[in-house]
């Protein structure tokens, strides 16, 4: 039984059941089918992460969203600069308690390089109805290189836990034809 | 030794008890289901408040029960628990002394203040970090000392159990090798020091920088290691939970490891590879390469699944096994259908075999992969995942043997027999329920650790889709039921732990039913005459649902953005 000790003393060279061995033979290449899944996915997926990422102080990130939000806001909603950048250009998000920052305005089918990063604590970029979830550091900047594909209105949910006011943090993204 | 160790002998299994072993195991039994207890009490708040009709706590109590009911039932239930599984699992089932008395009792009260200490900082409502306590978010310095007091606790019962094994061994308390059980507890004891050491690597110097000693902890470092104490800490529950499975098929039906060979193997394989599982939480992070994340997060191309894999066969093949020798033999399944489903001993543990498996076991894998973890991090599929592993699973198979443990170890004749045979169904269906749904909800893109899904309160509106309200509110009923079954244990336990009637000396218990240890199944014939079709079916389908599902979420993904 398995609360004795094993009835053969020499229970390592009892032969294994063939029903057991082909189990683990079975087990075993569906493990090796999984792990190459990953690998095939990064040459024929279309969803991967680049792991793109760089250290960044938050003033300096602040810096630049800003400067993406100085030059290119083409209006405002509910106090939020919407912000249409350029078709491929690089576009920044700030999170931070408990906002996203600004709205931005992307066009359909183009490249954009985007650019997160945390101010303060963690948080989670979840944009919604997608479903594409990315965590965002303090302290690193993440760029993940995104080709809206279809038009409409998204939601950024926070999904991070990140105080009191965690569950008032949504920020938007539009994807206009 | 100062004193001489006092033994007494089991009635039902012949085996020689240490009593202040025996001691032990019921002092930690005791608080570990106190704690599960409270931290289950914590849990139903939190889903009567995700209940969007019900919407029950305010924000900062909801945050603050969440926090409490991630530490209470996740850390101090399951470790109290584990200590009283390793002290059996070595001196009792070695027949052994216990190695160090004093200490085990000097690391079980640390281990109290320690789970006591963070307790009160919590409920003082400061320190609402969750569980988790990602810096820079801060929680009050007695949140981290109360973890690190309890880890150190834990780890002293840890080389307790490491020595009464020496002890055994030298005093020649058994014959050949350590028994199966015993092998999977070494497993999770092995784990647990691991675990522990990259708790205290983390931990004490966020201590230090929340009293303002240490200046700046990385956030991506805190995570990283954070994980491996974290994820490796739920590795300890599957190893024990494991050996908790073979012990009931032992003890309830003398069930016999199909090959002692292979289930050993299947336990040196989470050794070596669960560790790596700190990668599962940092596949969406900067600054991790995607060779790093493909080896870690597949623990070296799926080995580590690969031993549950085999847990997953060789457990109901060898009860199958012993069924079929007590003749019951017709078709695919009576040995299953003639099982003991009335002995909540069995009950629960086959449940949870089965939802450990189906549901949490394939969950985790699949949210596990690389890219598709982008769909699901940090949704409520996450939660949904480690509900179906460590209540489905662990928490379930513990109540189980908590039904042996009472007439065996606290010799008491368990009381409302009745309920008792319901309440593995009423938990275990409960907890599905809530996996289940958390995971339906999740794949809708509802957010875990989250007050409002209305955003009502949001500057910018948002409004999920209203299948995930329908699915957080089966959620909230589902939670109900689980919370039901929680009572009931603790009723029944609690009832006849102090006012059960005490058995005596050398009366054997009748209930649950337990076979005499001479009606153990000697032999399965050759290993080439082993006939177990039942087993050999439930793993098909298993294996037809695991592949279906990964692919399904495969399809999932391709459909959301191109990123890259």
């Amino acid at each position: 039984m398995a609360i004795t000790p094993p009835s053969e003393r020499i229970w390592w060279k009892q032969p294994i059941a063939k029903i057991e061995l082909s189990w683990i033979i079975i087990a075993f290449t569906w493990g090796l089918v999984m792990f190459f899944m990953m690998i095939y996915w990064h040459g024929a997926g279309e969803q991967n992460l680049s792991n793109e990422a760089y250290k960044i102080s938050p003033e300096r990130f602040a810096e630049r969203s800003q400067a993406m939000i100085d030059e290119y806001t083409v209006r405002e909603e509910n106090y939020f600069p919407v912000v249409h950048p350029p078709a491929g250009s690089d576009v920044y998000l700030i999170a931070r308690l408990w906002q996203w920052w600004p709205i931005l305005e992307l066009e359909k089918d183009e490249t954009y390089r985007l650019h997160l990063s945390s101010l303060d604590w963690m948080h989670g970029f979840s944009l919604q109805p997608v479903n594409i979830n990315v965590q965002v550091h303090p302290g690193y900047e993440m760029v993940v290189t995104v080709k809206p594909d279809k038009a409409g209105e998204y939601g950024i949910v926070c999904n991070e836990y990140c105080g009191i006011g965690h569950h008032m943090m949504v920020g938007k993204i539009y994807v206009v034809e | 030794m100062s004193k001489t160790t006092e033994f007494r002998i089991c009635p039902t299994t012949g085996l020689k008890v240490d009593l202040d072993a025996e001691k032990l195991i019921k002092a930690n039994a005791v608080v570990a289901i106190i704690f599960l207890a409270i931290g289950g009490l914590f849990g139903l708040l939190v889903a009567l408040t995700r209940w969007p009709a019900v919407h029950f706590l305010p924000a900062d109590w909801f945050y603050l029960a969440l926090t409490a009911h991630g530490f209470d039932v996740l850390l101090v239930w399951i470790i109290f628990f584990e200590m009283a599984v390793l002290y059996f699992a070595s001196a009792v089932l070695l027949g052994s002394r216990l190695a160090a008395p004093r200490w085990a009792w000097t690391g079980f009260a640390l281990m109290l203040i320690g789970a006591v200490v963070t307790n009160i900082v919590v409920l003082q409502g400061q320190s609402s970090v969750m569980f988790t306590s990602y810096v820079p978010m801060k929680a009050e310095p007695g949140f981290y000392l109360g973890i690190i007091l309890f880890a150190v606790g834990a780890l002293i019962g840890c080389f307790v159990f490491f020595g009464t094994l020496v002890v055994a061994r030298q005093e020649r308390t058994y014959e050949g090798s350590v028994p199966l059980v015993t092998f999977g507890a070494v497993t999770a004891a092995i784990i647990a020091v691991f675990t522990i050491a990259s708790g205290a690597i983390i931990l004490i110097p966020t201590l230090l920088w929340s009293v303002g000693l240490v200046s700046h902890i990385d956030p991506l470092v805190y995570k990283t290691i954070w994980w491996a104490m974290g994820h490796s800490s739920q590795q300890i529950n599957v190893s024990a939970h494991v050996a908790v499975w073979y012990a009931i098929a032992a003890m309830v039906l003398g069930a016999r490891p199909i090959s002692e060979k292979v289930s050993r193997m299947a336990f040196l394989m989470y050794i070596l590879f669960l560790q790596l599982a700190s990668a599962h939480h940092m596949l969406v992070e900067p600054g991790f390469s995607s060779e790093w994340k493909i080896f870690n997060t597949s623990y070296a191309m799926y080995l580590a699944v690969l031993g549950s894999m085999i847990h997953g066969m060789t457990v109901p093949g060898s009860i199958e096994a012993a069924q079929r020798a007590r003749g019951l033999t017709k078709g695919l399944f009576e040995w299953l259908r003639k099982a003991p489903w009335g002995n909540p001993a069995f009950a629960g543990m086959f449940m949870s075999l089965v939802f450990f498996g189906f549901i949490g076991g394939i969950s985790g894998v699949v949210m596990g992969t690389e890219q598709i973890n982008l769909i699901m991090h940090n949704t409520l599929y996450v939660p949904g995942h480690f509900h179906g592993t460590v209540v489905a699973g662990t928490t379930l198979a513990f109540m189980a043997i908590t039904y042996l443990l009472v007439p065996l170890i606290f010799r008491r004749e368990l009381m409302f027999r009745k309920l008792a045979t319901w309440q593995p169904y009423l938990f275990g269906i409960g907890v599905a329920g809530i996996s289940v749904f958390m995971m339906g909800a999740g794949t809708l893109g509802v957010s875990r650790r989250h007050w409002d899904m209305t955003f009502a309160d949001a500057q910018l509106p948002f409004d999920y889709p209203s299948a995930a309200f329908l699915m957080m509110g089966l959620n909230g009923i589902f939670a109900i039921l689980a919370a039901l079954g929680g009572i009931l244990f603790i009723v029944i336990v609690v009832g006849s732990v102090f006012f059960g009637r005490k058995l005596g000396v050398d009366e054997k218990p009748s209930y649950p039913e337990l076979p005499p240890a001479a009606h153990a199944v000697a032999e399965h014939g050759s290993a080439e005459s082993l006939k177990i079709p039942g087993t050999a079916m439930l793993v098909g389908i298993f294996f037809v649902a695991f592949v279906l599902y990964y692919f399904v979420n495969w399809k999932y993904l391709s459909e959301v953005w191109p990123l890259s």
